[in-house]
């Protein structure tokens, strides 16, 4: 799959213990600590079987529709007048975005490692879509767990999961989003240890998930490394990517670690505004701390207690981040940035009328930036983002957020 | 010798097992939980577990989950839960104190100063339910410099070959955390204790606890005889919960229901 990693790469992490630098590990109780034990013995012989890598292969070509195009969006370009923009386009995956990726692989783990039940835990309801596709093409039972905010803000989503056979249970401890989605779940898999399996959506929680969900999304940044040769004979200059766990950036970045001349931009969700203290960006806003698993920046107060995140996505809007970000952004090798509601929104609005493409409020975010960057550019420089989903799942939302009644 | 070390040896010479109660800091209120504090030992508690409340406890049912929050809500802090240790340390010197929590609000105050000060406090154990052994390094250094026993979780699924692993580093006593779920939901069987405590004590010479799903005085009784130590928590709490009115404030009487069930617990452990 990836070609040998040298000693001196950033790519070859983590150690044995899971660790990015300070960052990672594996912080669970003592009842998950053989479970996620076995996950990584068991995809670390994944990793290693040929009949696996060809296995995932054959889904991702034929069912998820990979490779994904790059498109260059040149009346965007143009309306920016600066680089080239470059979309990834993952929101044309099955089940309309990058979540695909990851399913597909884990739950062959799932299959391979004989578990007859799937559990999830989802924001926007991209993954739990995604998982209950999976399980529906597998004929294993799903059960989704969705913060009850979510489920209302994400009715179509909901609606998806439970036509697909999957059971959505709505969490309303804490604020009812992601976080308390993902406790809910960890809970489950502590009371179901014997036959479930905890399908994680994000490069976070305790190793190898951070890893494992890294490696499935690095598609990504592999095909489009290979299609932007095709197109430009070169590396883009900039990849963009927005951020709430992280998959769909670490995805996009991986494969591009060791190239120095490529800038690497992250972006998290600014909410109302990061001196508003509403918000969902544990880099900009954070400080490292424990959760879910794993040692990363969290959003947190004095005491160590972890603060509600605010996103008008819901995807993401989450206190954490993955840990292989966290060092990432300590060693200063991808710049985090951040984009607020409202200029998600437009450049959601922009993005459909210039391009014909409804981009999701998460890519919105990745979007937004490059609206800023992109005319501060050259025009012979090129700015890659991950169009990492589609946005039919958001017309409610943004039309509430428009003043407009459907 | 420690406070926790003394007890057992204490209760063994009396040939019976500990009784060890719950209660979460704060809740629902610093005065009322610091009260039922004061009250189980006179009540039949051998032993104190005080619950740090986070926003996060992925390992507690609804029961205490809605204690943390309650404990969250009136302001506890570890500061102030060291605190109530303190002030409790003035009357009891003999009633070992364990604090249960996650690792966060830890790692936030600093392990080491943290360490330091629950051990000035007279805090005897900590219980850190998301801190397993592989990352015990972060706290074990400084829990043993300031003598607090470091009590580790076992759980029906940690095999024989881990259970080495596991009790490496360990002191004070050892939890076994009877079910595979979260706290206050099923109750473990008598033969599902009877062949998992003979399992653990092939490795180690410390006592055992048993917790997790343990509520009636009947299911301590038996705990504390199959094993060292019997836990009770969530039905304690489920107590003190069907005595708060509607805003979650501590009606009349509220401690004294909660002292009531600790001395029907206390009397079945000590049949």
């Amino acid at each position: 799959m990836n070609k040998p990693i040298g000693l001196n790469s950033l790519r070859s992490g983590p150690s044995d213990r899971g660790r990015f630098g300070d960052f990672g590990g594996r912080f669970v109780a003592e009842t998950l600590m053989p479970l996620i034990l076995e996950v990584e013995r068991a995809y670390n012989e994944a990793k290693a079987d040929p009949a696996f890598e060809a296995e995932l292969a054959q889904y991702l070509t034929h069912y998820i529709g990979r490779p994904s195009p790059l498109w260059f969006a040149e009346r965007l370009t143009k309306h920016l007048g600066g680089a080239k923009v470059y979309f990834k386009r993952d929101e044309l995956n099955h089940t309309g975005s990058h979540k695909a990726n990851n399913c597909m692989g884990q739950i062959l783990l799932a299959r391979r490692m004989g578990k007859t039940r799937i559990i999830a835990e989802t924001g926007a309801g991209q993954h739990g879509v995604a998982t209950a596709t999976m399980c529906a093409l597998f004929g294993l039972p799903c059960t989704v767990y969705m913060g009850a905010t979510d489920v209302e803000r994400q009715a179509p989503n909901v609606f998806r999961m439970k036509l697909l056979g999957a059971e959505v249970k709505p969490v309303t401890s804490g604020a009812g989003t992601l976080k308390d989605a993902m406790n809910e779940a960890m809970r489950d898999w502590v009371a179901n240890v014997s036959d479930t399996y905890y399908l994680i959506g994000t490069v976070a929680g305790p190793h190898p998930y951070p890893m494992m969900v890294r490696d499935f999304q690095s598609v990504i940044g592999e095909e489009a490394k290979v299609q932007m040769q095709q197109a430009e004979g070169r590396l883009p200059d900039v990849a963009v990517a927005c951020i709430g766990g992280g998959s769909n950036a670490m995805g996009l970045f991986h494969p591009f670690l060791d190239d120095t001349s490529v800038r690497l931009i992250g972006v998290e969700a600014g909410g109302h505004g990061i001196e508003t203290g509403q918000h969902a960006a544990s880099l900009t806003g954070g400080r490292p701390g424990v959760l879910h698993g794993n040692r990363t920046y969290l959003l947190q107060d004095d005491d160590g207690q972890i603060i509600e995140a605010h996103s008008i996505s819901a995807g993401l809007d989450y206190p954490g981040i993955g840990p292989e970000h966290s060092w990432l952004h300590d060693i200063g090798r991808v710049e985090y940035v951040s984009a607020t509601d409202q200029e998600a929104l437009a450049a959601f609005q922009l993005c459909t009328r210039t391009e014909g493409i409804i981009p999701a409020l998460e890519p919105a975010h990745a979007l937004a930036y490059v609206t800023k960057l992109a005319p501060a550019l050259p025009a012979d420089q090129i700015i890659l983002m991950n169009l990492c989903g589609r946005g039919d799942k958001d017309i409610f939302a943004v039309a509430q957020h428009l003043g407009v009644k459907l | 010798m420690s406070r926790i070390a003394a007890r057992f040896a204490a209760l063994k010479s009396q040939g019976r097992g500990a009784l060890i109660t719950f209660l979460e800091a704060y809740d629902p209120d610093q005065a009322t939980s610091a009260a039922l504090l004061r009250g189980m030992p006179g009540a039949g508690a051998d032993l104190i577990e005080i619950g740090v409340p986070f926003t996060d406890p992925m390992a507690d049912g609804p029961i205490i989950q809605a204690a943390a929050k309650r404990g969250l809500a009136a302001g506890a802090k570890l500061a102030g839960v060291l605190a109530m240790v303190r002030d409790f340390r003035e009357a009891d010197e003999a009633t070992p104190i364990v604090l249960m929590g996650y690792l966060n609000p830890i790692l936030s105050y600093g392990p080491e100063r943290f360490c330091a000060d629950a051990a000035r406090a007279g805090v005897d154990g900590l219980i850190i339910v998301d801190l397993p052994t592989e990352e015990a390094d972060l706290l074990l250094p400084f829990s043993t410099a300031n003598g607090l026993d470091f009590i580790r979780l076992i759980a029906p699924t940690t095999d024989n070959a881990r259970l080495p692993h596991v009790l490496n580093g360990s002191s004070g006593f050892v939890y076994y955390v009877s079910i595979t779920g979260v706290t206050g939901t099923v109750t473990a069987s008598v033969e599902h204790l009877q062949a998992a405590i003979p399992r653990i004590r092939k490795v180690t010479d410390l006592p055992i606890a048993i917790g997790f799903g343990v509520r009636t005085p009947q299911q301590a009784g038996s705990a504390a005889r199959i094993a060292d130590a019997a836990v009770v928590a969530s039905a304690l709490i489920d107590t003190l919960s069907a005595h708060l009115d509607a805003e979650g404030k501590a009606l009349a009487g509220a401690v004294e229901a909660v002292l009531d069930q600790v001395r029907g617990l206390a009397a079945a452990v000590r049949r």
